[in-house]
């Protein structure tokens, strides 16, 4: 898994069967420090909860496919979790 | 598997059902002489391993469902091992 910032919200109203009601959402990947690191990727939501400015933690592969209910349907990125705090030196990615 | 040093915890209260309770480390990927290298991984700690330690990361969905006993979690990096000592040989 690796970090990320929600950037935003995508919306999409025809989609493949299993994905009506998934929320996607734009994140951008972080580095290891807290900064923003390469192009930004959509991902399908697994919290169904987070949203633009959290930190949030994403599986990306197959395992994301695994994540959602319905089961295994195509995503290549899912948000696993919503980042509360990170505890690392050097850390400036935020949350607050 | 990947050898990696541990660099820091991650806290979390939403998250998905199978992650409920699992301690979530970020494990820096680290070069043959032990200097950082540019990726991390956030990584599912088995092991009981703590910030600053060397440990071994498994990589790959189907072993690390493996370890945690699942058939289906959605779940690839898992720690599975502190790493107390490598021994690097030069013989060619």
């Amino acid at each position: 898994m690796l970090l990320g910032k929600v950037i935003g919200t995508v919306v999409s109203t025809q989609v493949y069967e299993g994905l009506q009601g998934v929320p996607m959402l734009w994140v951008q990947p972080l580095a290891k420090d807290g900064a923003e690191k390469g192009a930004p990727i959509v991902c399908a939501d697994g919290t169904r909860m987070a949203g633009p400015g959290e930190r949030v933690y994403y599986e990306g592969g197959r395992e994301a496919a695994l994540l959602l209910d319905p089961w295994f349907v195509p995503v290549d990125h899912a948000i696993v979790g919503i980042v509360d705090g990170v505890e690392a030196p050097g850390w400036k990615g935020g949350p607050a | 598997m990947i050898i990696g040093k541990v660099i820091g915890n991650i806290h979390s209260t939403i998250r998905h059902p199978f992650y409920g309770g699992r301690k979530l480390l970020m494990v820096e990927k680290i070069e043959t002489d032990g200097a950082p290298a540019s990726g991390y991984l956030v990584a599912i700690d088995r092991a009981g391993a703590g910030a600053g330690e060397t440990v071994l990361v498994l990589d790959e969905g189907n072993g690390a469902r493996q370890v945690l006993e699942s058939k289906d979690g959605p779940v690839r990096s898992v720690i599975v091992g502190i790493v107390d000592e490598i021994n690097e040989s030069k013989t060619p």
